[in-house]
């Protein structure tokens, strides 16, 4: 076996398949999903807006208007199916590929682009959404939301019995995240405390150009045995087993059973990001092979074929032009960022030195206004 | 007043706060059930539980991440990183993510974190127990960084970095652990953030923090028998700086020199001379003089007391400022 070969799926390891890539739904001994029509065409419609998002993101990108983008083509299933699995109440960390995450919390999609436009460090407050900022930084958020869980259970929103105050948190992470120490110490804290934290790998098989098994020889799902906590594996293309996955999961967190495990296996069809050039390090085959398997394929096939009206779909259509032109409107609408007013946010309780520095440089600008830069 | 030790002062701060403020959560390795190594949480999980004085995993990097996410429930936790030379695996929390969530979230997003760090050497230990890191959290913005120097400051500055919204790093001189002296349990006296004169005098300012305030005051103590008469200063806050008290003695004095166990190349020493020599240029009679550690991967512990500033190498800088 060529040793670097990707991950899709070892047969060692069974993956959580509730709908086939052709559109049929799968029965499974332990997961099910339960939704009726609506809620699938309800998840559709994520789907769809979600990639309109990404689509729309990276032409900003191509024109210009955006420095980079991290393209969430074709994980969809994977951040959507999870993401609508929280309820309101319950937290998330995500990383900078999450847009699909964001979308289901209910972020505006136009403060997704302020870090990609160098404008914003951020975008969002993450009590409004309850949801984190963004983490470039690999990996690190997983010890973030294992600190969030300790706070929930601390709090006594854990396992009392009423839905209305059991919280949880999710974090989400890459298939390159699980090399960092951190996200091993995440695991094993999380563990020890049994704090109400799933951990949501979405394993793309690429972390830049080095494919999954640069980071491990080892099914990812299988270090959770390790840690002391339970592992699933899924189909990451499935919004349908993503979901009811990520739902069993989370109600074992808040019912106070501890952190579970979850490796969606995907693909990124995308590049890296729009810097990065993936022809360089895999081959179009590859690529083609998980084309077919596209996470929003299989669920059109399925409404389809389960009657969904066709208007449905052109209505979506024409919603996700309507989200095209809001994006294209909210990213020149990004106002340029004002140094003087991040010195404002450095601390809570500003210093001396922080003052005299604001002082200096709004004077040096007064200085050299209208002057030819 | 009462007499205590340091690790008692900061035991009783940190009970003051635990009991002030249900939110406040100390966490670390081995802080519970033994008290820390140093017994500075002596006492504190009996009182207030596991839930409130956690025994950690043997991680830094997870206790300071764990840590930012309780901030985001309202939670306000003191981290024990046991050594000064343990702290490198949480460097990249404290820094990418401590130091940057206000700022990236553009004031949404509190981090009231207080990272204790025993520092300093001089207690013969082995490698990694002695090094003295505040320079790099001084150097990075979004943190602020102290150090207590007496029994009295360390149990009100504990309490201040605790009540503080920003995130603090707080470092503790472990030479100076079981020293006593009095502390005022009325009153605190100063802010956190400022400096302070600890000893009046005319002929030179001797600036230091932490472990080498005690060395200075012995020294000026032994100058004074010489007829020298030295001001020595506290700065008691790295992060920001409170160089006021520093300017206007070494207006009155002419002489500046600053003392730190660090290494010189771009210790604080660095950074005061610039400020002194922005702020006092006309006042100054020689160049600010610094006294601090080599360059060098602090040595074997019998080799210490070479490498360590102490009173002689100050009063021999003493001498060089005063004959320059």
């Amino acid at each position: 076996m060529n040793p670097l070969t990707v991950d899709d799926g070892s047969p060692e390891v069974p993956l959580v398949q509730l709908l086939t890539p052709e559109g049929r739904r799968t029965a499974h001994p332990d997961y099910s999903f339960d939704g009726d029509r609506a809620e699938i065409e309800s998840l559709y419609r994520d789907l769809v807006m979600t990639r309109r998002v990404d689509t729309e993101a990276f032409a900003l990108q191509r024109h210009g208007e955006l420095g980079l983008w991290p393209p969430a083509l074709g994980q969809e299933a994977a951040q959507v199916g999870s993401a609508r699995a929280l309820r309101p109440h319950d937290f998330a960390f995500p990383t900078y590929r999450d847009h699909g995450v964001a979308w289901c919390r209910g972020v505006d999609p136009g403060l997704l682009l302020g870090i990609y436009r160098g404008s914003e460090l951020g975008g969002w407050d993450p009590a409004d959404h309850q949801l984190a900022l963004p983490n470039i930084i690999i990996g690190s958020q997983t010890l973030h939301a294992t600190g969030y869980g300790m706070g929930l259970t601390l709090e006594g929103l854990v396992g009392t019995g009423d839905p209305d105050r059991d919280s949880a948190v999710i974090v989400y992470f890459g298939d390159g995240a699980t090399s960092q120490g951190d996200v091993s110490e995440a695991l094993d804290w999380a563990s020890v405390h049994q704090s109400p934290v799933v951990f949501f790998c979405e394993n793309n098989q690429y972390a830049i150009s080095a494919p999954v098994a640069t980071q491990t020889r080892a099914p990812i799902v299988q270090r959770a045995a390790g840690f002391g906590l339970p592992g699933v594996r899924v189909d990451g293309n499935d919004v349908l087993a993503c979901r009811a996955v990520t739902e069993t999961a989370l109600q074992r967190a808040r019912d106070g059973q501890g952190p579970t495990l979850i490796e969606a296996v995907t693909y990124r069809m995308g590049a890296h990001t729009t810097s990065d050039d993936p022809t360089r390090y895999r081959e179009s085959a590859e690529v083609d092979e998980w084309r077919a398997k596209d996470p929003i394929d299989r669920v059109r096939l399925l409404l389809e074929a389960e009657g969904t009206a066709p208007e449905l779909f052109a209505d979506l259509q024409t919603e996700a032009d309507a989200l095209g032109v809001h994006l294209r409107e909210a990213c020149r609408l990004i106002p340029e960022p004002d140094l003087a007013e991040l010195f404002d946010h450095v601390f809570v309780e500003s210093t001396v030195e922080n003052q005299q520095q604001r002082a200096e440089h709004v004077a040096w600008q007064a200085s050299i206004e209208g002057s030819v830069a | 007043m009462t007499t205590m030790s340091m690790v008692k002062a900061l035991g009783s701060g940190l009970r003051l706060a635990m009991e002030h403020d249900p939110k406040v959560l100390v966490m670390g390795e081995d802080v519970g059930r033994l008290g820390g190594v140093f017994r500075v949480t002596e006492g504190l999980q009996k009182d207030f539980g596991e839930g409130r004085v956690i025994d950690t995993p043997l991680a830094e990097s997870a206790i300071v991440g764990t840590a930012i996410g309780l901030t985001f429930r309202g939670f306000r936790p003191v981290v024990e990183i046991q050594f000064d030379g343990f702290v490198y695996p949480a460097y990249d929390q404290i820094v990418s993510q401590v130091a940057k969530l206000h700022f990236r979230s553009k004031g949404s997003v509190r981090m009231p974190l207080v990272i204790r760090i025993p520092f300093g050497g001089g207690i013969g230990a082995i490698e990694h127990h002695s090094e003295s890191p505040e320079a790099q959290f001084a150097m990075t913005a979004g943190l602020k960084v102290v150090a207590c120097a007496d029994p009295h400051d360390a149990h009100w500055m504990i309490q201040q970095a605790i009540a503080s919204d920003d995130p603090v790093v707080f470092m503790e001189p472990k030479r100076r652990y079981w020293e006593t002296g009095d502390v005022d349990t009325e009153s605190a006296s100063v802010p956190l953030f400022s400096s302070r004169v600890v000893r009046p005098g005319r002929d030179a300012t001797v600036i230091a923090y932490g472990p080498m305030v005690r060395t200075c005051l012995d020294s000026a103590a032994a100058a004074e028998a010489d007829g020298v008469d030295l001001e020595v200063i506290d700065l008691r806050t790295l992060s920001p700086l409170d160089l006021a008290p520093v300017v206007e003695s070494v207006r009155r004095t002419g002489h500046a020199v600053v003392v730190h166990e660090a290494s010189r190349t771009l210790g604080l020493g660095a950074e005061i001379a610039a400020r002194i020599t922005e702020e006092c240029f006309y006042s100054l009679e020689s160049p600010v003089q610094r006294v601090t550690g080599y360059d060098m991967p602090y040595p074997p512990s019998r080799a210490e007391h070479d490498f360590l500033p102490g009173l002689d190498r100050i009063l021999d800088a003493v001498d060089r400022a005063r004959a320059y």
